[in-house]
């Protein structure tokens, strides 16, 4: 590929899915109108979602999923020796995600209620940082694919790679959205990191938090303000546990 | 000729959704065994969903599937909404069907130019045809894209949907919105003319085993939300008996249940929603058929690509006048207000894989206190399963090599485009 004349080497990249719903991988294939240029940018060595070509050879490695069986540690041990980079992709990758849910269940009783006495293998759900150095993490539940297109151009270009710092609330307000706790609703839009563009908020949905905490949140005083507002602090705490991702928070009872 | 003696294990087969491996053995000639074994991890949403507020349930289940999120979420809203006795305004509703077509349409796309068709060319990918082949990947693209604009616009999002709530849908597309999705949608009709044109070249192989077919069924539309359950072996039952049409069991082998009725197994998805319901699709869908030689009940399971190419003629024609409806209506009503309410009840949807159930009981608090989803792909495992074996033998009946013999398995599990990680959700 050329740009201004100059030539760049395309980037090895390898995609892997471990526990979830697999809709981050998916995103790549969305954007359809910018997806071949986006593709040329690319050389695809592993996506068994997409392609039956597999090679280890790839120097990034998107890593989709959370941890919850033994055979999937040393999958991912494997893929961390052959990559270069890996990027912990998704919520389910970057914090356990909707999958950590089940650990609020006894793993027998989980078993037993699907499967009766058949014996299933299952681990409590670990982030992928839990099992092997992750370099970069790009969360979302799903993806969303600009961030995801700005971030491999920027590894492309040798460019700084950044999340944005703020909260969901800077982007839910330049969208010139109806603030949903004037709704009664809570939402946790001021403490979750942004990038989504608002667009749970943007649909009168509230912040479910699925980018995990913005930096140096207000926690106490978004506290203060769900309980000056008269709001259920069980509906928060429900809504703080949704991704596993503001775990300190939700047991903050002060 | 010399006799065929291989082993053939695919793990974790490509161009799927999800985990599954193929393990077929032969010895001289003769077929041995045939398994199609789901590997998948379970996540336990069933466990998942127990204590959960009603209105938060359909945003965690949606995360059943990164392809179907729509289908997952309406099948829990609809359970939901006739558990606690809510019935959602009309414009809801409209919204909500448009909803699925775009989904539905995002999915067929998806798999015939990015999963099915690269083995009907010989390539590994899609990638290759983007040089080979523009003028079709560009199609399918557009087709995908109009999809996934249907999704955006009905839902807020085109994987995991915002808007669409327990009572109805939170916010409505704008009109102008709407005007411009229906030019979208009018753009891709040639492409659907291009797409049928180009499968047109392609050989679909020729295998039939005789199975039974289950769908929904309502008797005056093509179905999408609700219905009765009907098969083709002359099943009909009431929505909220889904468990008489489904009777899942488990086999040590792989991790996702079975399910059988009337037979061994049977199937879900386009094809069988096709020959079920044939009499309601649009007269553009029937000519693409007719050019094909599908008519119902066909046995073929290659024919479920054609199948979905039949559906995405409908959908893109129903969904233009769906709109068109739309523009007249005031969307000033979108959601019923409503108090929780004890009860249980089944929310059937047709995902775009095939019926998909979710049963949900809450208590007067609105708390789910017991879940159970059963997913098209569930459904089809056992199906898939048995063609493996008939698929074989007739193989090596024809003097087939092993390498060719493996490639059609391959295609024919693609065909039913199993969606795995929600098979095993």
């Amino acid at each position: 590929m050329q740009h201004l004349g100059f030539s760049h080497t395309k980037l090895k990249i390898g995609s892997f899915d471990f526990t979830c719903c697999e809709g981050c991988q998916l995103q790549l294939a969305n954007h359809e109108s910018s997806l071949p240029a986006f593709l040329e940018l690319l050389d695809i060595r592993n996506f068994r979602e997409i392609s039956s070509e597999r090679h280890d050879d790839y120097d990034i490695a998107l890593v989709e999923g959370s941890i919850t069986r033994q055979d999937e540690v040393e999958r991912l041990e494997t893929i961390r020796k052959n990559a270069k980079v890996l990027v912990a992709y998704g919520s389910c990758a970057c914090f356990g995600g909707v999958n950590s849910l089940k650990n609020n269940f006894p793993l027998d009783q989980a078993v037993r209620e699907v499967y009766g006495d058949k014996s299933v293998d299952t681990l409590p759900v670990r982030k992928i940082s839990d099992v092997v150095k992750v370099d970069y993490s790009i969360p979302g539940c799903p993806v969303s694919k600009e961030e995801v297109e700005r971030i491999i151009v920027s590894i492309a270009t040798g460019s700084i790679i950044s999340l944005p710092k703020y909260p969901v609330c800077v982007e839910c307000k330049q969208r010139l959205n109806t603030c949903l706790f004037d709704l009664g609703e809570i939402c946790l839009g001021p403490i979750t990191r942004a990038g989504c563009d608002a667009v749970c908020t943007s649909g009168k949905t509230p912040c479910l938090g699925c980018r995990g905490p913005a930096d140096d949140i207000n926690f106490p005083s978004f506290k203060q303000l769900v309980s000056d507002l008269k709001l259920s602090r069980d509906e928060l705490d429900e809504k703080l546990g949704f991704y596993n991702c503001f775990e300190e928070f939700r047991h903050d009872k002060s | 000729m010399t006799k065929v003696n291989c082993s053939i294990d695919v793990h974790h087969l490509t161009r799927v959704e999800g985990h599954g491996d193929i393990r077929i053995s032969i010895k001289e000639g003769k077929l041995i065994d045939a398994t199609w074994a789901v590997v998948e991890t379970p996540r336990f949403f069933e466990v998942m969903v127990k204590g959960m507020s009603a209105q938060r349930v359909p945003f965690l289940t949606s995360r059943i599937c990164g392809i179907c999120s729509i289908s997952h979420a309406l099948a829990s809203i609809r359970s939901l909404e006739r558990a606690m006795e809510i019935t959602p305004p009309d414009a809801a509703k409209k919204i909500r069907q448009l909803a699925m077509h775009g989904e539905t349409l995002q999915s067929h796309a998806l798999h015939l130019f990015f999963l099915a068709i690269p083995d009907f060319v010989n390539t590994p990918s899609v990638l290759p045809l983007i040089k080979s082949h523009p003028e079709i990947v560009q199609a399918g693209l557009r087709l995908k894209e109009a999809g996934n604009a249907i999704s955006a616009l009905t839902t807020g999002r085109l994987t995991h949907p915002v808007s669409l709530v327990v009572g109805g849908v939170s916010k409505a597309p704008e009109k102008q919105e709407l005007l411009a999705l229906k030019h979208q949608l009018e753009g891709v009709l040639p492409d659907l003319e291009k797409t049928d044109a180009f499968c047109k070249t392609l050989t679909i192989p020729d295998f039939t085993r005789e199975t039974e077919f289950v769908s929904l069924y309502n008797g005056t539309t093509y179905p999408f939300i609700g219905g009765d359950l009907l098969s083709t072996d002359g099943i009909r039952q009431d929505e909220n008996k889904y468990l008489t049409m489904t009777n899942e069991y488990l086999e040590e082998y792989t991790t996702s249940k079975l399910t059988r009725l009337s037979r061994e197994s049977f199937a879900a998805g386009a094809l069988a929603r096709f020959n079920n319901n044939y009499a309601f699709l649009h007269p553009r869908a029937k000519e693409t058929a007719e050019t094909f030689g599908l008519s119902p009940v066909n046995h073929n399971p290659f024919m479920n690509n054609i199948a979905q190419l039949v559906e995405c003629h409908h959908i893109v024609h129903d969904a233009i006048s769906m709109i068109e409806k739309l523009l007249d209506d005031p969307l000033d009503q979108l959601k019923t207000q409503w108090t929780p309410k004890a009860g249980a009840a089944t929310g059937a949807v047709e995902a775009p894989r095939g019926i998909l159930y979710h049963h949900m009981e809450v208590d007067e608090s609105g708390k789910v206190v017991k879940g159970d989803c059963i997913i098209p792909t569930t459904q089809n495992n056992a199906n898939i399963h048995l063609d493996l074996s008939a698929l074989a033998r007739q193989a090596l009946e024809e003097g087939k090599t092993d390498k060719e013999i493996q490639l059609l398995c391959e295609m024919v599990v693609r065909s039913y485009d199993p969606c795995i990680s929600c098979s095993v959700h």
